[in-house]
């Protein structure tokens, strides 16, 4: 079918190395270090502006980033190195190792011209070559795991936020992804539907999926991360158990921040 | 004098008009189909990084859109000939039309995919597709609800702009239309009639535009759908575009 997706090797799922991002003259990401263990639910936190969206888009590439390197299950995502220099990689290769990493949108992004099993069916038959009848399979097993089997053939729209969400989570788990990358999933909901949709994410983590999740849901991050970690101003300014961070945050700018949203 | 009624009645269905109209719609469907395809592909070159892509599709649609397509086709059937390409007088109305529709279905088809959430195709790569899956399979489906009104508007004007094929003795319905003309000196009669024959074909036109509408739109949601018989007035009496 096409490029044969990668494996992971050992050691961590999402490594990040001095990662510089510029836009223009502006940069939002100095000089980013962070390590995903297998397994683990890494929560970014901090004030808007901090560059942990834009971080995320990085690991899958759909951000270019100007220094630095990042491995997801050891692989470089979106460049090869040609004698030490980075280079952008191929398509084929990008969309290869995109493969493997799930990601979940702030505005969910379904297809709205597909029913919510054809949304996730899509990328496992075009992109894997899955079989149909297997695909859906899947599928189906996926949207009883997030307690939508009944809304197989409803159209996005015909769905509430907090179920699209729930879909869009399906869709993704559906390419068996190494780790999954969640930006603001729930900022875009009613708050009423947000529950639904971090339940769905804590069963996740529980299930051992390794987990990069940016969230202003400080209760989240309290109860459900492994490592939790402060950025501000495009830099990691402290990280730890949710503990540390939480009940004694060594830096001012992680208290004032703190104090400022608990 | 007066208007002759009977004239109507005996050459309603003349032959030479029959083959006229043929001529016609056989112009149109080609033209329109191959502008389709051409508008595709520029609008695809447009939209792409490639600035060599930009620079081709961009002069493309300029000079296209830019130049009346009368002077096009003369341009096509005589002018060629004298630079030394040959070209038959069908192959250069078709070349003319297809050419001329495909720069006006390039900027249909762009709006098209700009409007549709860009989103869409971020989320299409985070799955692991790459860029021509994503367009093929994410947004091009989604763009084509949007593009289809527009190309109703566009294959109604094409029907018409055929008429200009004229000029390069194309023996379409106004060609033959004219012939008749020459034969009875009843002009008001005969494009009276033929009148009647343009009418037909872009009345055919706009009620395959209103089923193809409901029928994409249904697929995404019945309960927004538009009544048939509401989209069939829409489409017929929405007004068609000068050239």
């Amino acid at each position: 079918m096409q490029e044969p997706l990668p494996q992971a090797a050992p050691g961590p799922i999402v490594r990040a190395e001095d990662v510089h991002k510029r836009f223009g003259a502006n940069e939002v990401l100095r000089g980013i270090n962070l390590s995903v263990d297998p397994g683990k639910t890494v929560v970014l936190i901090g004030p808007s502006g901090s560059g942990k969206t834009t971080f995320l888009r990085c690991i899958n590439h759909l951000e270019k980033i100007h220094q630095g390197r990042i491995y997801v299950g050891g692989h470089l995502v979106g460049y090869r190195l040609d004698n030490g220099r980075m280079v952008e990689d191929s398509e084929r290769n990008v969309a290869a190792k995109r493969a493997r990493i799930g990601m979940v949108f702030q505005r969910f992004n379904l297809f709205p011209h597909l029913t919510a099993l054809e949304n996730i069916i899509e990328a496992p038959t075009q992109v894997k070559g899955l079989p149909k009848a297997q695909a859906v399979e899947i599928a189906r097993d996926l949207l009883r795991k997030v307690g939508l089997e009944a809304k197989a053939d409803h159209y996005p729209r015909q769905l509430s936020g907090g179920q699209q969400q729930r879909v869009a989570i399906a869709r993704a788990l559906a390419m068996d992804p190494m780790v999954m990358l969640f930006d603001e999933a729930t900022s875009a909901l009613d708050p009423e539907l947000v529950g639904e949709v971090l339940k769905v994410m804590e069963d996740l983590a529980r299930d051992g999926m390794s987990m990069v999740v940016v969230t202003h849901e400080m209760g989240f991050a309290r109860d459900v991360a492994d490592h939790v970690v402060f950025m501000d101003g495009g830099v990691v300014v402290e990280e730890g158990s949710p503990t540390q961070v939480f009940a004694n945050p060594q830096h001012e700018r992680t208290q004032d921040f703190l104090r400022r949203i608990l | 004098m007066g208007f002759d009624w009977g004239f109507i009645v005996t050459h309603f269905f003349d032959q030479a008009l029959i083959e006229g109209a043929e001529m016609t719609i056989f112009l149109s469907l080609v033209a329109q189909v191959a502008g389709v395809l051409l508008g595709l592909l520029a609008a695809l070159m447009r939209l792409s990084k490639n600035p060599i892509f930009n620079i081709i599709s961009g002069f493309y649609i300029w000079l296209f859109r830019g130049t009346p397509l009368l002077v096009q086709l003369v341009v096509f059937a005589t002018g060629l000939y004298q630079i030394g390409i040959k070209l038959d007088l069908l192959p250069a109305a078709l070349l003319a039309l297809s050419l001329n529709e495909g720069a006006y279905m390039a900027e249909i088809v762009r709006a098209g995919i700009e409007s549709i959430d860009p989103g869409q195709m971020e989320a299409a790569k985070s799955l692991g597709m790459t860029t021509g899956t994503g367009m093929r399979r994410i947004v091009l489906p989604q763009a084509a609800r949007v593009i289809l009104p527009p190309l109703g508007n566009e294959f109604n004007n094409m029907l018409k702009s055929t008429s200009l094929a004229s000029v390069i003795s194309i023996k379409e319905l106004l060609t033959k239309a004219g012939d008749l003309n020459h034969l009875y000196f009843k002009t008001l009669e005969t494009f009276a009639i033929i009148s009647c024959y343009y009418l037909a074909m872009t009345t055919v036109a706009a009620l395959l535009q209103s089923w193809a509408e409901s029928r994409l739109g249904d697929r995404r949601s019945r309960e927004t759908a538009v009544p048939f018989w509401q989209r069939l007035r829409t489409n017929l009496l929405s007004a068609g575009r000068a050239r």
